[in-house]
């Protein structure tokens, strides 16, 4: 018995299991101090819909060996550009979600590419170079914002007559297009958005899948060790090039998937510090800087979303302050300086005699 | 002790892990003469010169046995610091200078000569300031000691490597007290004409009455210098004799003779068809591989032969197979099975046909961080597209991972890899048995040319007979031609049909592997 919870904690990682059974205590703890139990449970999941796409980008560059993508705005801004475009064109419901994925994609491979053709000369420091990809785009596109020519009365300043409000909604365009999609709602509180979690496990699969095949696997040995991968004759900086197209067509993808359940696409600097809870989330899930799987995309995305929307109702109700905002940031920050900091441990081979 | 005598080492043993380094070794050098020490790789003589200088690494590997006698005293340092402050300096073969100070400071490092002031008096020594006029000046008194040439205000940086060689040097007799230089290796990155500069250096050194060891593999320079010499091999000294008294055939024959007549009973080989068709020609090749380069390089290799290169560390064999497999920038013209080769493209190479076993095992060889079945079937996978399920008219290639499993677990009973089962991460595995992993990978894609280099480097001595079985049987099965690079000499000759010598990027020789011993060491060691 002892040995099988040995195993077990081996297996999950003391991270995940102290954050795990934290999460668990928020919500034993939260009939008591007055916070609806149902209502938690469903902010949880919405969330985790939410985020779940914004974290799985992190995964093929980690795999490809580009580390972890600090410069997830990159595709946020693609997915940001398909989403004003759909809504540009006055598209609503599915049809609207759909097209801002098609609108944002063509544009992420692009930007991607540019992304990708830049890390492959900044070997050893991408991560340090992705961070500042990531602001210095923002800072770029908060002028092409105003400057665009988008006419939508809904997006433009009304007082100016141009340029891209900071705030755009959705509500009547696209908002709710994949929550609703076959949605379940049991009894008044708990509502369950099966059309997002749908798409984000068809996501998943599709990622998951990708790395079932040749390329994938080329990849992954092109992260693992880019002298063997070379060596087998694998083109390293192309494979390296597709994991960053990839990550940042997810990022696109996930925003826009993000915008349809909250319900506003936010601009300008929006997409700064979008990169940090998606990492974080990774990372709680027990990735490392060169490896990550889908297993780790979704318990990490569970666990550090869990903690997010659980912490500002229970905690604050207990404690009358509000902590989330710390919370959020001890959490988020001293996940990341941990997984950094960790190095490869070598686990003794168990060999049985 | 008689009073010239300045060091005495007697008895000294050193084991790593079991495995023994150093047996048994006596060693004296005079005030004022310079002792040569000699021999092949690995025979153990960086290993001494770490036990007399305290290394670290010895007292963490548990130190040694043994008595050294330096200057009259019996010493046993625990740090390299009390070594120096006993008078012992050393240079290393790889430069420990800052680049971006001049010589004056480099020279100076730690002994500035520095001015005190208020500061000093509140923040202690730390605060003082450096003397700069006075660094240099004196300085340049060391340098002029030495006899060279040299501006003490140039960066390091900016020296020729000859310069910072001597910078080295003028540090080491800078310090007072010093009375045994020991230099390792100091012509192996100079020019003939600035190796000739180097010994005069060493020449003036022994005549202030400073004694020094001096490591080479150059026999010229070791009869041309010095007085004694001492041959180590395998852990034990073979030979100390007095320089007049030999000559540099009987120092090859001390160095490398470890059976020379016990290795007549090595079993007679099938001699390869001397018409065989060649299938890869080589020539005027040069690759540009840090620490092994290849200059001109000229070989006809044999379809179906097993060819050895050999030769000592650095002087390029290695770079020979790396070259020819595309994995650090080369030149010149390479024809295999009569169609030429395009080099600096791996793909091509292994497309071609050829496969390569790296030296660096777990640099190049292995993906740690994954399991056994992806690194034996990788290779195969990517190149040929084996192991690979196709569907929707080959848009999509689904990696077979009951094919790579059943390839994996073929591998696994073949070359008896020790391991809990196919999906065991490679780095979790011992030395040999990734050396298993790594031919499993090469063998994979059924290559009709295989180099191998350095298979038996690092891993004990029963997994380095299975592999050497291994790549003979492998030979005699498939009439794969195998190309094998390795500093054991005898691990060459008991495998191969012919070998080859390389010697400064070139090939020195080549020679059948019943050949005299000698014949090999003279290729190996201009003398």
């Amino acid at each position: 018995m002892m040995e099988k919870i040995r195993d077990f904690i081996d297996a999950a990682g003391w991270p995940r299991l102290i954050i795990g059974l934290f999460l668990l205590s928020l919500f034993i703890a939260a009939p008591f101090v007055e916070v609806n139990l149902w209502t938690s449970l469903s902010d949880v999941i919405v969330r985790f819909g939410m985020w779940g796409i914004l974290v799985l980008a992190m995964v093929p560059m980690v795999q490809g060996g580009c580390g972890l993508n600090f410069g997830l705005p990159l595709g946020i801004i693609a997915g940001l550009l398909g989403a004003v475009t759909s809504v540009e064109f006055q598209l609503t419901g599915l049809a609207g979600f759909l097209c801002a994925v098609a609108f944002a994609i063509p544009v992420a491979v692009f930007l991607g590419w540019g992304y990708g053709l830049l890390l492959n000369r900044v070997k050893g420091s991408e991560m340090t170079i992705a961070l500042y990809v990531g602001f210095s785009s923002v800072a770029f596109m908060s002028m092409m914002w105003l400057l665009l020519p988008y006419k939508s009365q809904d997006m433009i300043w009304a007082y100016g007559g141009k340029g891209l409000r900071t705030t755009i909604s959705v509500e009547n365009y696209w908002y709710h297009s994949l929550n609703d999609l076959f949605t379940i709602q049991i009894g008044e509180h708990f509502y369950f958005p099966t059309g997002m979690i749908l798409f984000f496990a068809i996501m998943c699969l599709l990622v998951w899948a990708f790395f079932h095949t040749k390329t994938g696997t080329a990849m992954t040995a092109a992260g693992s060790n880019p002298e063997y991968a070379r060596a087998s004759g694998v083109n390293v900086d192309k494979m390296r090039i597709i994991s960053v197209i990839l990550s940042t067509v997810l990022g696109a993808v996930g925003i826009i998937v993000y915008e349809q359940s909250f319900g506003f696409i936010q601009l300008y600097l929006g997409p700064f510090w979008m990169a940090f809870p998606a990492v974080a989330g990774i990372l709680l899930g027990g990735a490392s800087v060169h490896k990550a799987t889908m297993v780790n995309v979704i318990v990490g995305t569970f666990l550090f979303q869990g903690i997010l929307a659980m912490t500002p109702s229970v905690i604050n109700n207990i404690i009358q302050t509000d902590m989330s905002e710390t919370i959020r940031i001890i959490v988020s920050n001293g996940l990341i300086l941990y997984a950094l900091t960790r190095t490869i441990t070598i686990k003794s081979a168990k060999v049985k005699k | 002790m008689p009073d010239d005598v300045l060091l005495k080492m007697k008895g000294i043993n050193k084991e790593f892990f079991g495995n023994k380094v150093l047996t048994g070794v006596d060693l004296e050098l005079k005030k004022g003469h310079v002792l040569g020490l000699v021999g092949e790789n690995g025979a153990g003589k960086s290993t001494l010169m770490k036990i007399l200088f305290g290394s670290k690494v010895i007292q963490e590997t548990g130190g040694f046995t043994g008595e050294i006698e330096f200057d009259g005293k019996m010493v046993n340092f625990a740090s390299p610091f009390d070594a120096l402050d006993a008078g012992i300096g050393m240079v290393h073969q790889e430069f420990m200078l800052i680049p971006g100070f001049n010589a004056a400071e480099n020279i100076q490092l730690n002994r500035e000569i520095t001015k005190s002031n208020f500061w000093v008096e509140i923040f202690g020594n730390r605060m003082s300031t450096l003397q700069m006029d006075k660094m240099i000046e004196r300085s340049q008194k060391a340098i002029n000691k030495v006899g060279i040439e040299l501006d003490a205000k140039m960066l390091v940086s900016e020296m020729p490597v000859a310069h910072k060689q001597f910078t080295e040097i003028a540090r080491e007799i800078d310090r007072d007290a010093t009375k045994l230089l020991v230099l390792d290796e100091p012509t192996a990155v100079l020019t003939e004409s600035e190796a000739e500069i180097m010994l005069n250096v060493v020449r003036r050194l022994a005549d202030m009455g400073i004694s020094v060891i001096f490591i080479s593999h150059r026999l010229k320079e070791i009869m041309q210098i010095c007085d004694e010499l001492v041959v180590l091999r395998d852990g034990k000294l073979v030979q100390e004799v007095s320089v007049s008294e030999t000559n540099p055939d009987q120092i090859t024959e001390w160095m490398v003779g470890r059976d020379l007549n016990e290795n007549k009973k090595a079993q007679k080989k099938k001699l390869v068809d001397e018409n065989a068709e060649t299938i890869l020609n080589v020539s005027n090749l040069w690759v540009d591989m840090p620490g092994e380069h290849v200059r001109n390089v000229n070989l006809d290799i044999k379809k179906g032969e097993i060819f050895g290169i050999g030769g000592l560390a650095g002087q390029g064999k290695l770079g020979i197979a790396n070259g020819i497999m595309g994995l650090y920038a080369a030149g010149g013209q390479v024809v295999f099975k009569g169609q030429p080769l395009e080099l600096n493209n791996p793909r091509g190479s292994l497309d071609a046909g050829m496969a390569f076993v790296s030296e660096d095992r777990r640099g190049v060889g292995l993906l740690l961080e994954e399991p056994i079945d992806w690194n034996i079937s990788f290779t195969a996978m990517q190149t040929q597209n084996k192991y690979i399920k196709t569907y929707l008219g080959g848009l999509i290639k689904w990696r077979d991972d009951k094919a790579i499993a059943k390839l994996a677990n073929d591998y696994i009973k073949l070359l008896a890899i020790k391991c809990t089962s196919s999906r065991q991460l490679a780095k979790e595995l011992s030395g040999g048995n990734q050396q298993k992993v790594c031919l499993a990978k090469a063998f994979a894609v059924k290559p009709e040319l295989l180099f191998v280099s350095e298979p038996t480097r690092g891993i004990d001595v029963g997994a380095k007979q299975l592999v050497l079985d291994t790549l003979k049987n492998y030979n005699k099965e498939y009439g794969t031609t195998i190309v094998i690079c390795s500093s054991e000499l005898e691990e060459l000759r008991s495998i191969s049909d012919r070998i080859a010598i390389v010697s400064e990027g070139k090939i020195a020789g080549i020679l059948s592997p019943d050949e005299n011993l000698k014949k090999f060491g003279a290729l190996m060691i201009e003398a």
